[in-house]
């Protein structure tokens, strides 16, 4: 039988492992950039901020490349006007960031990419209303339909950020040039374009409604921009705060016109097999069969040019691009859907409050365009910073004073609904269940 | 000292097949306790003897073998197919099953490049380090209480003791999700009774931001640990704590002369079971040690490697081979304690 371990062996590990905590600390504390002179012309947009000094913390469900991306886009500010900024992201944000504001651990700022959530702090008084400033900013930077989905009870508790299009149609100009395709203008023509696609032996449609825990997501755009596009702004405000039920006969009428492409048997899913494929077909790669004239259409969100493999050539005559999916109801032009950030406070420090108007300038929006893959819907973007041509055609769309503009339905509902029953009912509804089934699923759950 | 004939039984009727475990962490290393119970051949005949032996021996036929040996390709399957897949291109990952690659040979270390050295938070190098300032600490915390507690229950007499006993296994059942939010708030707020703050906020700096996540992992660690030492120590022979005392040993004697050496196999069971568990952690560090690049684990770090979207997932097969390497190693090292100090320390007959 082995012996217990000599005490010296014990004191020499644990006094090796106080050292290496001590490096650590040592290392991790003893980095940071040397910053910037503050009296240097490239400091001048931020002078307004200097002489407050501190520390922010920034929590956020951005990730990875693009929470590199969003670092470095700020990194400036930091440099010239002393202010640290603590970001930190986690795909557990929605849930998460209730627990920490429960344990008395609120980080100082939160981008929320649900309305919803934003609302159910504001109201429960976590959050911080905005100051003037803020509010100044706000009001010069957005148009008040990006304004009023962060303003409860007339308080203003949110700043747009990071933004993005959901009426795209992904598709591949040379695939359309060779065959003769046209990019269509309306609805019935769309329809048209399928038909002849599908004549000529292709199926013109890819969908994918694969993406773990929110499996089902891609569908409800499908709905929410054919609800949009069908019966316009007014209506679909209605459905989202349940002022008609989801059972509605629009909704169903939706769900119909929707049906004529995803269950259409001709129609999908090319490039991966039968309409039922589509349930386990994921998000990222449902587009990918456009690239080898499997499939000619793709609906998803502006994100997506990211998931194209290196090398693809996004643009007008390139290998893939997107239109934005054409009108169905002549009377209701061609409202458009999407998504984003709200920067939300949970604290009114100074310093709190200069992140806060930094973020809400033209300045961070450039300097964070110009880092790439990103497009907001702020008034003073500039377009020519916009790498992608996609994203340039999406923040045009979005900052024209014309343009109508309504926030991806699901996540303005209660998240058992937009979050839950209404991913699931969409799953179901593609393997085989009967609409006006789905559509009782869904209501019966939503409880007030 | 004669304990060679009072431990093996102990050990026996671990073999007899009580699978359940007693916690749900427990149920991961579940098959550990697969593992055909060796000891039953160096029993004498007992009247159950002989079913035992049937069983053994139509468990030893060729087409149990086979039986095994299929169950044992399709467990490993989609973990070797995991490992496969890391050494492809990221197009072929995206666009093919990994079986093409028998077909199609395309390898690449692109994967474990990209995980291990692309820049900026891309290193999985310091968060390799976190991860080992958080679980080592927090093993060591809890296999060393969990002794002293199970010792003081098992062969202390004070007053109330079988009701602290009971306390302690009653709160095995508590999800620690429940602790969640109340220990955060411990942390964060301190403790304030009628308006007078009793305990102050931990505001910890640098290194000492772990502490955190130490208490934490023991906390949780603890009522299990008491639990399985408990059983194998209160097992141990009364003669021989009563034959020590004789000599004039007191309890600091007795827990180190004659509790611990006797007890090696379970804490090394312990303090395997608390590392897997601690390593693997996602849900205690998300909460107590945070993202940042200072003290999150590597869980927390492989969490976010496939991005705000998704759309690098491949990174995730390099990285899951990167963050099982020590696991691995503590596991196969140690394993022959493991198995021996499950049986005998987490089934009480």
């Amino acid at each position: 039988m082995p012996k217990f371990p000599d005490p010296r062996v014990t004191i020499a590990a644990t006094l090796s492992l106080v050292l290496l905590t001590g490096g650590c600390a040592y290392l991790s504390g003893g980095g940071g950039s040397a910053g910037a002179d503050p009296d240097s012309p490239e400091c001048e947009p931020y002078k307004q901020w200097q002489d407050i000094g501190g520390t922010v913390s920034i929590y956020a469900s951005i990730r990875d490349v693009e929470a590199e991306r969003l670092e470095r886009a700020w990194q400036k500010f930091v440099d010239c006007t002393g202010i640290k900024i603590q970001y930190e992201g986690s795909g557990e944000f929605e849930a998460q960031v209730q627990v920490k504001v429960d344990g008395g651990n609120a980080p100082d700022i939160a981008f929320f990419p649900q309305p919803g959530l934003l609302e159910r702090f504001a109201k429960s008084g976590d959050l911080v209303a905005a100051p003037e400033s803020v509010q100044k900013l706000a009001e010069e930077g957005w148009s008040e339909d990006w304004l009023d989905y962060a303003t409860f009870d007339g308080e203003l508790y949110g700043t747009p950020l990071g933004a993005n299009f959901k009426s795209f149609v992904w598709y591949s100009p040379t695939f359309f040039s060779e065959n003769g395709y046209e990019v269509p203008q309306t609805w019935d023509e769309l329809i048209e374009l399928s038909d002849t696609i599908a004549d000529d032996g292709v199926k013109p449609w890819c969908v994918g409604f694969e993406s773990g825990d929110a499996t089902g997501w891609p569908g409800t755009d499908w709905i929410e921009n054919v609800v949009l596009r069908e019966n316009g702004p007014d209506v679909y405000d209605q459905w989202v705060n349940h002022d008609i039920p989801f059972n509605d006969s629009k909704i169903a009428d939706a769900f119909d016109r929707a049906d004529t492409i995803l269950r259409n048997p001709d129609y999908v899913n090319g490039g991966f097999g039968n309409v039922q494929s589509i349930a386990i077909t994921s998000f990222q790669e449902g587009g990918l069969p456009i690239l080898d004239g499997q499939c000619a259409m793709y609906l998803m969100g502006s994100f997506y040019s990211a998931q194209w493999p290196e090398g693809t050539e996004v643009a007008e005559d390139g290998d893939v691009y997107a239109f934005n999916l054409p009108p169905i109801n002549p009377d209701q032009g061609t409202p458009v859907m999407g998504g984003g950030e709200f920067v939300g406070a949970f604290s009114d420090r100074p310093e709190v409050v200069a992140v806060r108007e930094y973020l809400a300038t033209a300045e961070f929006a450039n300097s964070r365009a110009a880092e790439g893959a990103w497009f907001s819907a702020h008034k003073g973007l500039d377009l020519d910073l916009l790498e992608v041509p996609t994203d340039r055609l999406g923040a045009e769309i979005l900052r024209d004073p014309e343009t109508v503009f309504r926030f991806d339905g699901s996540d303005l509902m209660p998240a058992e609904v937009g979050a839950g029953t209404f991913w699931r009912g969409m799953v179901n509804w593609i393997n085989g269940e009967d609409t006006d089934a789905t559509l009782d699923y869904i209501e019966n759950s939503w409880s007030s | 000292m004669s304990t060679s004939p009072q431990s093996p039984p102990a050990e026996e009727e671990g073999g007899g097949g009580v699978r359940k475990p007693s916690s749900p962490r427990a149920a991961r290393d579940d098959y550990a306790t697969h593992v055909p119970p060796l000891r039953a051949k160096e029993n004498p005949a007992h009247s159950r003897e002989s079913a035992a032996a049937r069983v053994r021996k139509r468990l030893t036929s060729t087409t149990a073998s086979a039986i095994a040996i299929i169950i044992a390709v399709l467990w490993t399957l989609p973990t070797a197919s995991l490992f496969l897949s890391s050494f492809r291109p990221e197009l072929e990952i995206k666009t093919t099953g990994w079986w093409t690659m028998f077909s199609d040979p395309q390898l690449t270390l692109n994967n474990y490049r990209e995980v291990l050295f692309s820049p900026g938070q891309g290193q999985l190098a310091s968060y390799f380090v976190n991860s080992f300032v958080i679980t080592v600490p927090s093993t060591v915390f809890v296999v060393v209480l969990a002794a002293l507690a199970a010792y003081a229950l098992a062969w202390v007499n004070f007053p109330g003791r079988d009701w602290v006993f009971l306390g302690v296994f009653a709160l095995q059942i508590v999800p620690l999700q429940m602790a969640l939010v109340p220990l955060l708030r411990f942390f964060s707020q301190g403790v304030t009774i009628g308006g007078y703050q009793i305990l102050p906020a931990w505001d910890l700096p640098g290194a000492f931001a772990f502490t955190n996540v130490w208490v934490a992992h023991t906390i949780f660690g603890l009522p299990l640990g008491i639990f399985l030492l408990h059983n194998f120590i209160s097992q141990l022979p009364t003669t021989l704590f009563e034959a020590a005392r004789v000599d004039g040993a007191g309890h600091g004697v007795l827990f180190r002369k004659v509790v611990l050496p006797l007890t090696v196999p379970a804490l090394v069971s312990l303090a395997i079971f608390q590392f897997l568990w601690v390593w693997n952690d996602l849900l205690v560090a998300l909460i107590f040690a945070g993202g940042d690049v200072s003290t999150a684990p590597l869980t927390v770090r492989l969490a976010e490697l496939a991005g705000t979207r998704g759309n690098e997932w491949q990174r995730l097969t390099a990285g899951a081979f990167v963050s099982m390497v020590i696991p691995l190693l503590v596991f196969f090292t140690l394993q022959r304690y493991f198995v021996r100090g499950l049986l005998a320390g987490s089934v009480k007959g």
